[in-house]
């Protein structure tokens, strides 16, 4: 006995250090890369911010990066982000909720097992080639007959509707996950009360997967906000303030994409102002990172 | 033991024959001037001479196959930032370069950057509407810059001249590091460079041919091989410089009388890198052959003036 736990004993701070160390590298390594982009982020948004004025950067509503008089005012930018989200977001959450639903509730087995890796496949394709489908068939085929010459080529309403298309396998499995999660207890318990079926699923278990549901929801805004081909191709490089879909926009990841793409020269006020757009952005997601964590702590019921 | 003695000697011969061929390969590529070319070539620059320049790399790349070309479209100035940081080889160029700009001579100067300006074609600058647009038949000068200028009030085509449909125009031009945009915003708005800035920018003239072919109310600017490329779906708009509305074509343009967007196009080799047989080769063949693949991409034949002066400083900078 003691002749045998003697190596063991011995071996095991060595390997088990060795493995910790991994472990905890493996960990750390996207702690650093966060920290990191955040202080790159910081310190050329700062350069920026030295050249420009952070209030008439948050609030003003010209943007023309390129061509003088050169004015920063990111308000264009983040109307047309949110422009964009929106629309996707009120295509995604019906669609995707009513999908998690069916799925989880109504759907057979085999069903499921061959609608959900289906939906999962919209998730997988390549970005570049919705923003295509945006460009190339749901503006000019989809939208076209019905809004007529009032339609640009380029158009948020496009882009919101295909950016819309991609998040809703992200709702629809997150939140199928959700409401699968809720406890076999409670859907007999309402079953035997004499609910119907979807009594069950509308008053007993969608609220108890409602954190689940909502942490989806913002976990889909996050990545509409973030996404970037379908923008570019769809929506266009038109940086105007205006609230009508069916006109030509600029999504602040549009224009880091636009100017990434360009030669713009290192150190120029064009270049600086890509961090302080990436900054906004960064505490756009942020932002609704921590919102959901609220919201999960908050509606999360324990059972 | 016999049969691993062969083994080893049929080994052996083959790494013989492999270090002939070895050798015979290495002696005929570094041969006399009969020997092929090899190296890479690396062009940027003007979208609007992209297309002339890439169909002449095309050919030349099929008779020499040992070179590789790659041309890619970052815009006039956007390719002379690179060009005078020694990145590229030769530079494309929809208007001259500028002597003064920091990214442009001042860099290429710092930088020991001798270049050549060859002139190879003209350009006749098209405004560009909807084929169903049934108003904007010709448009002058002073209309150009009300639409175009910095802090236009443009936002309907009733604004330009109230016979016109009162819908919301829609702007599509090139970005800033565009020679078109340089040019277009000198010759119209009487600075380079100054122009409003709310239309959709970009320095891919596809985009902007696409952005115009989907909506009857759009109107831009791009080079003129983009609108004989399109003409199922886009049409050219006539210009009054002054003297009555003139249509962009190769007649117009050589007549003089397209004015003020008739342009000389260029290409900006680097004295330093035509020290390079396959790429001295490559300029030798583009001036050569010019002409066929300028009528093939649209534009028009430079004055014959102009190329056998970019023929003469091309065979003086070789030197």
């Amino acid at each position: 006995m003691t002749a045998a736990s003697r190596p063991l004993t011995r071996r095991q701070p060595i390997s088990e250090r060795v493995i910790e160390t991994f472990l905890f590298l493996a960990a750390a390594l996207g702690v650093v890369t966060t920290v990191g982009i955040i202080i790159v982020l910081v310190v050329q948004a700062a350069d920026f911010f030295a050249q420009v004025n952070p209030i008439d950067f948050l609030t003003g509503t010209v943007w023309s990066a390129s061509i003088e008089p050169f004015r920063f005012g990111v308000i264009p930018l983040v109307v047309g982000t949110l422009s964009v989200s929106i629309i996707a977001l009120v295509v995604a959450v019906p669609l995707g909720l009513l999908a998690a639903i069916y799925l989880a509730e109504y759907a057979t087995i085999r069903t499921r097992n061959l609608v959900k890796p289906i939906l999962e496949t919209i998730a997988g394709i390549p970005t570049i080639v919705l923003g295509f489908f945006g460009l190339n068939f749901v503006t000019p085929h989809l939208l076209k007959p019905i809004f007529g010459s009032a339609l640009g080529t380029f158009n948020t309403l496009a882009g919101g509707l295909v950016v819309g298309l991609l998040i809703t396998p992200l709702i629809a499995s997150l939140s199928e996950d959700a409401l699968r999660a809720v406890p076999r207890g409670l859907r007999e318990g309402s079953l035997a009360m004499g609910a119907t079926k979807f009594e069950m699923v509308r008053r007993v278990i969608f609220p108890a997967a409602l954190s689940g549901v909502m942490a989806s929801i913002i976990l889909a805004l996050s990545r509409a906000i973030g996404e970037t081909m379908v923008v570019v191709l769809a929506v266009g490089t038109s940086p105007k303030l205006t609230l009508n879909p069916l006109e030509s926009t600029q999504t602040m990841t549009a224009f880091i994409a636009q100017i990434s793409a360009g030669d713009t020269p290192q150190g120029s006020i064009q270049f600086k102002s890509l961090f302080a757009v990436a900054l906004v952005l960064f505490g756009l997601t942020l932002l609704l990172n921590l919102v959901s964590n609220r919201i999960v702590a908050r509606y999360r019921n324990i059972y | 033991m016999i049969h691993s003695k062969r083994v080893r000697l049929s080994a052996l011969a083959g790494s013989v024959l492999i270090t002939i061929a070895a050798c015979s390969t290495a002696s005929s590529r570094g041969g006399p001037s009969s020997a092929p070319l090899s190296g890479t070539i690396t062009i940027d620059g003007s979208s609007t001479v992209y297309p002339i320049t890439l169909a002449v790399a095309e050919d030349f790349q099929k008779a020499n196959t040992g070179v590789k070309v790659t041309v890619a479209f970052a815009g006039t100035g956007g390719g002379f930032k690179k060009f005078c940081n020694g990145e590229t080889d030769m530079n494309d160029a929809s208007r001259p370069i500028k002597a003064d700009d920091a990214g442009e001579g001042v860099a290429c100067k710092a930088k020991k950057i001798d270049n050549l300006e060859l002139g190879i074609a003209t350009d006749a600058l098209s405004v560009v509407v909807n084929k169903d647009n049934d108003w904007a038949k010709c448009l002058t000068k002073d209309q150009l810059k009300k639409i175009w200028d910095q802090g236009s009030t443009v936002s309907t085509w009733s604004d330009i001249d109230p016979k016109f449909a009162v819908q919301p125009i829609k702007l599509f031009g090139p970005g800033a590091d565009s020679g078109t945009f340089d040019y277009f915003t000198e010759a119209i708005n009487g600075k380079a460079k100054q122009s409003r800035s709310d239309y959709t920018q970009s320095e891919d003239d596809n985009a902007l041919v696409t952005g115009v072919a989907g909506d009857t109310y759009a109107l831009g600017y791009f080079g003129f091989a983009y609108l004989e490329e399109n003409l199922d779906k886009i049409k050219a708009v006539e210009i009054d410089g002054g003297a009555g509305c003139v249509a962009p074509s190769a007649e117009t343009v050589n007549g003089g009388t397209y004015k003020p967007l008739a342009r000389p196009l260029f290409i900006y080799p680097s004295k330093s890198a035509l020290k390079r047989p396959e790429f001295a080769a490559f300029v030798q063949f583009y001036l050569d052959n010019v002409n066929t693949y300028v009528d093939e991409t649209g534009y028009i034949e430079a004055q014959p003036p102009v190329l056998a002066k970019a023929k003469a400083d091309f065979a003086a900078g070789l030197k």
